[in-house]
Parts: structure tokens; sequence; C-alpha cells
């Protein structure tokens, strides 16, 4: 059984070194996780990165939860996610404090006057490639849409809209179930 | 009380964060910029700059970010601004965690279910139009400028917002290599061009 200084220190390096989101720290997780300490199988570890992106949370966290759990139980998924998360949060932290006393700052500001709209693009641009990762057609692309328009110009929260999508989701699958059952 | 409301707002984020970074980022933009106005659209656009170019997953450190923005912006001191951020980085991950112990300890697999299959279909084309409407919404005055105070500002903003799009679409160009590029423009264009 690992000790729980590993698994801190594992996902210690998993956080700190990644830059780019929870779907970046893949390749360094599968290298350190199943390759180099040999915690999990390749086959385990994928079915753990299909749970932790089907259910809600943050990805890395939950990937840290499972592993965590897996190797010490409670305290193991602790460990793991407070090392995961642990330097990101301190190093935002420090340049928040920082920025706090730039924001005046002639240089500064010309710095982010270029990068907002460039932020704005980078949210845009993924919409695209997630559609098509998702399974868009003619049947469903009504489904994004709707949710669009009725969170841009109507204002409704996207939490409704999520939890509209899981309700008619789930009756869609049992709709489906049903005819399947028929035939 | 501040605290509460965020650690409350964090937490309904987190129990229907489906989808990855980009949805958190929707989530907490729409609850917090539009909703509750704790945050300016700007601010929160930097924000995310930050949080893609530092290490860590992106969620949290947007989570963290605003947690500390949202705080010192209602008049409160640093430290409980640090406070706050940790309090809403903790929050957004307390569901999710809980309901991923559950799922550790008995070893559930989703795939082998077709009706849970179905509804993440669902529910990830509904996250392709909330990241649409995130990205629509981030489109303002704030972030781009506007043509009444500096027609230069607006017209290097859409410069920039079409070559970064063009780059990431067409080119799959790193976002961090794009954050930091426009960054670089905005500092040789506004500080000694325009």
């Amino acid at each position: 059984m690992p000790k729980l200084i590993q698994i801190f220190w594992s996902f210690f390096k998993i956080g700190t070194f990644t830059i780019g989101g929870g779907y970046a720290m893949i390749p360094l997780m599968e290298r350190e996780l199943v390759d180099n300490r040999k915690w999990v199988s390749r086959e385990d570890f994928l079915d753990i990165l299909a749970v932790s992106q089907a259910m809600p949370g943050i990805f890395a966290v939950n990937m840290a939860t499972n592993i965590g759990y897996r190797l010490r139980k409670a305290p193991g998924s602790l460990t793991a996610i407070f090392g995961n998360i642990g330097m990101p949060i301190v190093i935002i932290l420090g340049l928040a404090t920082c920025f706090s006393f730039l924001q005046d700052n002639e240089v500064f500001e010309s710095i982010f006057k270029g990068i907002r709209p460039a932020v704005v693009a980078l949210i845009a641009a993924p919409v695209f490639n997630m559609a098509k990762s998702a399974g868009i057609n003619w049947k469903n692309f009504w489904i994004p849409l709707v949710a669009a328009v009725l969170i841009y110009l109507l204002g409704i929260s996207p939490i409704w809209i999520i939890a509209a999508a899981i309700v008619g989701g789930i009756c869609y699958g049992k709709y489906k179930e049903r005819k399947e059952a028929q035939v | 009380m501040i605290f509460l409301k965020l650690f409350w707002t964090f937490l309904k984020i987190g129990a229907f964060n489906f989808g990855g970074g980009l949805a958190t980022i929707a989530l907490i933009q729409n609850e917090v910029v539009e909703k509750h106005g704790w945050l300016t659209a700007q601010q929160f656009t930097d924000i995310v700059a930050t949080s893609q170019i530092t290490p860590g997953p992106v969620g949290i450190n947007t989570a963290t970010y605003t947690g500390y923005t949202a705080i010192v912006n209602a008049g409160y001191s640093e430290w409980l601004g640090i406070l706050g951020a940790v309090m809403c980085s903790l929050s957004v991950i307390l569901i999710p965690v809980i309901l991923m112990l559950i799922v550790s300890k008995f070893l559930l697999k989703h795939k082998d279910n077709k009706l849970v299959a179905t509804t993440l279909s669902v529910l990830r084309l509904t996250v392709v139009g909330l990241i649409a409407a995130a990205a629509l919404l981030l489109v303002s005055p704030e972030t781009f400028g506007t043509y009444a105070s500096s027609p230069a500002q607006l017209f290097v903003s859409i410069g920039i917002f079409a070559a970064v799009f063009i780059a990431s679409i067409g080119f799959k160009a790193s976002p961090i290599l794009m954050i930091l590029l426009s960054g670089v423009a905005g500092f040789v264009i506004y500080g000694f061009i325009v």
C-alpha cells in the first residue's frame, strides 16, 4: 500500500507541472500513475478516465478522488486532491495579490487589452470542435441552439438548462429502452 | 452575506459542472458576472486568461481567482479575499468529490449503462450551447472597447479576436501561446503605436 506522502507527491507533480487544464494532465497522469508507480493498470486507468469525464466536477479532481480512493480509501482521496490543486491555488493567490497592485499600471492594462478579445475567441473557437465530438447532426442541433438562446437572449441560468438536459436525457433514454424492448 | 452566497453559488456550479473546464468557466461567468454582478466582464476575462496560463485545472484556477476578486470587490481585505478564494475552490469540488467517492466505493462503471450514456450524450450537446452563450455574453464593450471611446481599440480587438479564432480552429494553436502572443500584441500596440 503506497504511503500518503507518495500519493501527495505524485499528484503534486501532476497538478503543478501541467499548464492548460485537466485534459492536459492525462499524459502526465498516465506516465506517473500507470507506468512509473504502477498503481493502476492501463485498462483501469481508461475506465477511471471515462467515469471522471461523465461525473460532474473538475476532471482532474475527479481522477484524483478515484485513484486516491483505490490506493488509501478516503484519506488517499483527500491527499491526492490537495496534492493536485494545492500548488495551483497558491500560485493563483500569489498572482491575484500582485495583480491587484498592478491594476492601474499602464503597461499591465495594455497587455490585458490585447488579451481580452483573445480569451473570448478561445472560448468561442472550441465550440465547433466540441459540437462535432458531441455528435451534432440535423436531428439534434436544436439542443445546443435552444440552450444558447435561452441563456444568451432570455437570461435563463445555465444551471436550469443543465438540470433540464439531465431530466430530458433520462426521459429520452427510458423512451429508447422501451422502444427497443418492443422490437 | 457574500461568503455564504459565494459558497452556495460554487456548490451549485460544482454539482452541475458537466463537460470540462470551459463548461466551468461558462457556469461561473453566468452566476458571478451576469446574475450576481460580483465581477465585471473585464475582470472575469482577465481571470480566465490568467487561469489558462498558470498550472493546474482551469476550473479550479478560475474558481480560486473569482472567489478572491469577488470578496475584494465587496470591500473586504486581501486576507479575507484569500479565505474566500480557498472556500470557493473547495465548495466547487465538494459535491463532485462526494459523488466520486460513492462511485469509487461501489466501482460503478457508467459505460455498462445505456441510460447513463444517452443522458450524457444529451448533456454534451447542451454544454456546447452553454459555452457558445458564455462566449457571446463576453463580447462586450468591457472586453472589446467601444467605437465611441476608441475606434482604434475596437478594430485591434476585432483583429486579435479573428486571428486567435482562426488560429485555434484552423491550426489548433496552443491557447497558452495565443494568450501570450496577444499580450505581447497589446503591449506593443497600446504601448507604442496607438
